[in-house]
């Protein structure tokens, strides 16, 4: 059981709650699946609760709101865009998702969503399924443009597309596994100098002298983890932001 | 060192073995210790239920946001941008009405200085030219009791010089009376008097 709680992989394990089984699949209600829940109820109440007042001056709380609308309108225009604003609500709720995600994940006992690649991969191709359907819908063949950049030497041309190619398809990959990998690696990194704490002292008075320097590390580390968290729904939100500035102009 | 390390790598297969062979049986027994397994994230099994679930809470959250959240707020934020806006004109035309007043009331204190300005100096005028004539009418009056004056003046003295003949020739015969004892005729003290004061 000791080890149980030292252990920095058990806060990953997807738990039960309610066996579903559907065609086959597993499609249980699980600790995940009850943090997807909280994570959308937290972010749509937080957006609903405070701006009900609809404050010409607006509160703090408001001001968080609109803060972040503005925040990721500005951002999806700068980088695609009148034109994008079309799929503002899109990038608002990838980008609200995420944070929230990342930020419940914070809290000691919480599951973090956002630290399964099942999940980041799933709003990863969510994004780049959005970019190519949306893509070929308005430019039909000309999409494949995108893979064909102006000005390159003829020779250089089916190495150019080629690498072209290859980028794209690794987007959805990088986009996933790099929200992935922050999230679990924070996490883990948490959980082990957390472990060093209990463990340190458990070992009497010099143990518990010794374990105020990772205890202090912990604490570091939960303010960076915050920035992170912030910073990597930024990033996906952003990168959202220039994958479908693609869709809407291929041509580089 | 030597020894244990080495000791470590002859039992280590035999402790991976039984592991795996622990892990196979449990696999082979019941579904569940898969979790034990693998590393959570990259066990497959769980893929299907996190990504139904991933459709079903974000997609509702999509939904919710597009159809909720985002005209209030883009609407909050509008409205606000019109008020600004809306003030911002108003406010440049009650500056504009300011300004006005200001020019206006600038233009109506210039006026209003001109004719007390004029108002003044006529006020002046005429209270200089009225105090003129009262003094010229009390120079006149004085004028005319300097000379009555005068002329009662030279008539007093004419008369009283015509007295100091009569008052001499009394004093001479009375002088004359105590220094000689004799009366001098009046006529002789008359011509007398009259060479002397001749």
């Amino acid at each position: 059981m000791a080890a149980d709680k030292v252990d920095p992989i058990h806060q990953f394990h997807i738990i039960k709650l309610i066996p579903i089984n559907i065609g086959g699949y597993d499609v249980s209600f699980t600790n995940s699946a009850l943090f997807m829940v909280a994570t959308v109820i937290v972010a749509a109440a937080f957006l609903l609760l405070t701006t009900s007042s609809r404050s010409l001056v607006p509160g703090r709380l408001q001001s968080i709101s609109e803060m972040s609308y503005e925040f990721v309108a500005n951002m999806l225009r700068d980088a695609a865009g009148t034109q994008g604003m079309k799929f503002f609500p899109f990038v608002f709720s990838l980008f609200m998702f995420v944070l929230v995600a990342n930020l419940l994940g914070l809290f000691p006992y919480f599951f973090t969503v956002t630290s399964h690649i099942i999940v980041t991969f799933g709003l990863a191709a969510l994004v780049i399924g959005t970019v190519v359907v949306y893509g070929f819908m308005k430019h039909g063949l000309g999409f494949l443009k995108l893979f064909v950049p102006h000005g390159v030497p003829v020779f250089l041309l089916p190495l150019v597309v080629l690498i072209e190619v290859i980028s794209f398809v690794s987007r959805p990959v990088s986009l996933s596994v790099r929200l992935f990998a922050n999230m679990l690696a924070g996490h883990i990194t948490l959980k082990v100098f957390s472990g060093f704490v209990v463990s340190l002292s458990a070992l009497g008075a010099v143990g518990v002298a010794g374990s105020i320097l990772p205890l202090a590390m912990a604490v570091a580390l939960t303010a960076l983890e915050l920035l992170v968290a912030f910073l990597q729904a930024y990033v996906f939100a952003v990168l959202t932001c220039m994958y479908l500035n693609d869709a809407l102009h291929p041509g580089h | 060192m030597f020894v244990t390390s080495a000791f470590a790598q002859e039992s280590a297969p035999a402790a991976d073995t039984s592991h795996a062979a622990t892990e196979g049986e449990t696999h082979s027994g019941t579904s569940v210790p898969a979790e034990h397994g693998a590393f959570p994230p990259f066990d497959p099994a769980t893929f299907p239920s996190q990504l139904l679930w991933l459709a079903i809470t974000f997609g509702l959250f999509y939904l919710f946001l597009k159809r909720v959240v985002v005209p209030r707020v883009g609407g909050i934020i509008d409205v606000r941008n019109d008020r600004i806006s809306q003030d911002l004109d108003q406010a440049a035309k009650l500056k504009g009405e300011a300004d006005a007043a200001v020019a206006a009331y600038e233009q109506e204190l210039a006026e209003a200085k001109k004719n007390a300005n004029a108002i003044g100096q006529q006020a002046n005028d005429a209270a200089k030219a009225e105090a003129e004539t009262a003094r010229k009418k009390i120079e006149a009056a004085l004028d005319e009791k300097l000379g009555e004056a005068e002329a009662r003046i030279s008539s007093i003295k004419a008369n009283a010089m015509k007295e100091v003949g009569s008052i001499a020739e009394d004093t001479a015969s009375a002088i004359v009376e105590a220094l000689v004892g004799g009366k001098a005729t009046k006529a002789e003290i008359a011509a007398a008097v009259k060479s002397v004061a001749g």
